[in-house]
């Protein structure tokens, strides 16, 4: 088996390993690291359940090989809340009732995370079409809406802290977009 | 499911990723944006055993302008296209088509080259591609050409681009003067892809008469195409007397429709008529507003 090494940083930690080529993003965070908040849904890059941020950008992880994420910043659920206290799309979650069964709601979290970097201040309408690549079979999506306008609301958007100091620098090094 | 095995490569200049699909053959496969190659790859409908990954070539990202063209990367991602200030000022259809594929994160990976080199039936970009009349450069082992897109989209799936080529970048002339260009498209409720996706550009004299137009159709049959046809009914017209009415219902003749589970050949057919007047009417209504281009779809 050809094994190729990855190094990446994840929620702030620094990761090296050696891997298949075939090895997706997503089995990587899953299955090596343990962090199995980004969960598997369709596996066909339609449902979003596997979004994570790659260098900034939310991206669906099982549609990125993970040998080519190495050398960048990689965001997950795990990462978002800080000392124990949640992040506030988190929080706005669980304010709103955002969720029921939870299954795309780490998908949800980086999606909404993405747009609120980008544009602080979302219309209704900016919010669904910024979700359009994330289902949930549960909610109808009312108290998602809800829940992205609670984050957006409640002061500025915070960065989690293990991203914050890294990111800009990971960008500049890349310089590729995908 | 997990796909076979393969040896990953990732050159960082374009003359290193010729080397590796000439050395491999017809066993290499370039990789994009993935959203395409892999969920093909893991299906296991393609099973490549050398992938040529194309993400870590700097010179194949960017928009640059020059003497009233636009060159884009073929790595450049629709969601950079998506946002550029640029392309907004210069080209609006551009960034306009672009916010209508897929999702944010299909955005976010997925390049405007990968899209075209894929041709797949179903893309947006060949549409867009045509009613502009793109140029695309090719580099292979034996050096540079370039390649209209009338003649790129060859066949279902299928692009002119050899198996040991890469598409550097594509160039399109900015049309001046009274000029409307419009994307139009039927999309897929699951996917996002175009059912039916119409580009129409006309270009107007001071009369409101019609100069020049370019409609190009996907979605409907197994490539991408140009409705010549409809083309050669508006020049010469006046686009508010009917003469849009009569290119609509031209528009399929000679397409050989494409029929599936979600919509049938005759649907599709129809679905060309109607697009291509919507497409018509808002590129006819961006000419006269002096905004330049619209672009919607419908679900």
């Amino acid at each position: 088996m050809v094994t190729y090494p990855i190094t990446m940083t994840v929620n702030g930690t620094d990761r090296t390993d050696a891997v298949e080529g075939r090895l997706l993003l997503v089995d990587y965070l899953r299955n090596v690291l343990g962090l199995t908040g980004t969960h598997v849904g369709c596996n066909t890059s339609q449902c979003g359940a596997c979004t994570v941020l790659l260098n900034d950008q939310a991206v669906k992880s099982c549609t990125v090989f993970a040998v080519q994420a190495s050398g960048g910043i990689v965001l997950t659920i795990e990462g978002m809340a800080t000392d124990g206290k949640l992040h506030p799309l988190q929080q706005g979650f669980w304010e709103e009732h955002g969720l029921q069964c939870g299954f795309c709601t780490p998908g949800m979290i980086l999606s909404s995370y993405d747009l609120l970097k980008h544009n602080p201040d979302p219309s209704e309408v900016e919010i669904r079409h910024a979700l359009e690549g994330n289902l949930c079979r549960c909610t109808g999506y009312q108290n998602i809406v809800k829940a992205v306008q609670y984050a957006a609301r409640n002061g500025v958007l915070s960065v989690p802290a293990e991203e914050s100091a890294q990111t800009v620098g990971a960008q500049e090094e890349n310089g590729v977009a995908g | 499911m997990i796909t076979e095995a393969f040896e990953f490569h990732t050159p960082e200049d374009v003359q290193s990723a010729v080397a590796l699909l000439s050395e491999h053959g017809p066993e290499a496969k370039v990789l994009a944006g993935g959203h395409s190659l892999v969920p093909l790859m893991r299906l296991r409908l393609t099973t490549p055993s050398v992938i040529v990954d194309l993400n870590r070539i700097p010179q194949l990202c960017g928009i640059t302008t020059e003497n009233g063209s636009i060159t884009i990367g073929a790595m450049t991602t629709h969601a950079t296209i998506e946002h550029s200030a640029e392309l907004k000022a210069m080209l609006p259809v551009l960034p306009a088509a672009a916010t209508l594929i897929g999702d944010p994160m299909v955005r976010n990976r997925g390049t405007i080259g990968g899209s075209l080199v894929h041709a797949d039936p179903a893309g947006d970009w060949p549409a867009v591609a045509l009613a502009l009349d793109t140029q695309l450069q090719l580099v292979g082992p034996h050096g540079e050409r370039t390649v209209r897109a009338d003649d790129f989209f060859v066949d279902l799936l299928t692009s002119a681009v050899e198996p040991d080529e890469i598409l550097t970048n594509i160039t399109i002339p900015v049309p001046t003067g009274r000029v409307g260009i419009s994307y139009q498209k039927f999309a897929h409720p699951a996917s996002g892809y175009a059912v039916t996706g119409v580009a129409a550009m006309v270009m107007l004299d001071d009369a409101d008469v019609c100069i020049d137009s370019r409609i190009a159709i996907t979605g409907a049959g197994a490539m991408a195409v140009r409705a010549a046809e409809s083309e050669a009914m508006l020049r010469g017209t006046d686009l508010n007397g009917g003469s849009i009415d009569h290119a609509a219902e031209a528009a399929g003749s000679g397409i050989d429709f494409l029929g599936d589970i979600y919509a049938s050949e005759e649907y599709r057919e129809q679905l060309v008529r109607v697009y291509t007047k919507r497409s018509l009417i808002a590129a006819l209504r961006a000419a006269t507003s002096g905004h330049g281009a619209e672009a919607a779809k419908t679900i």
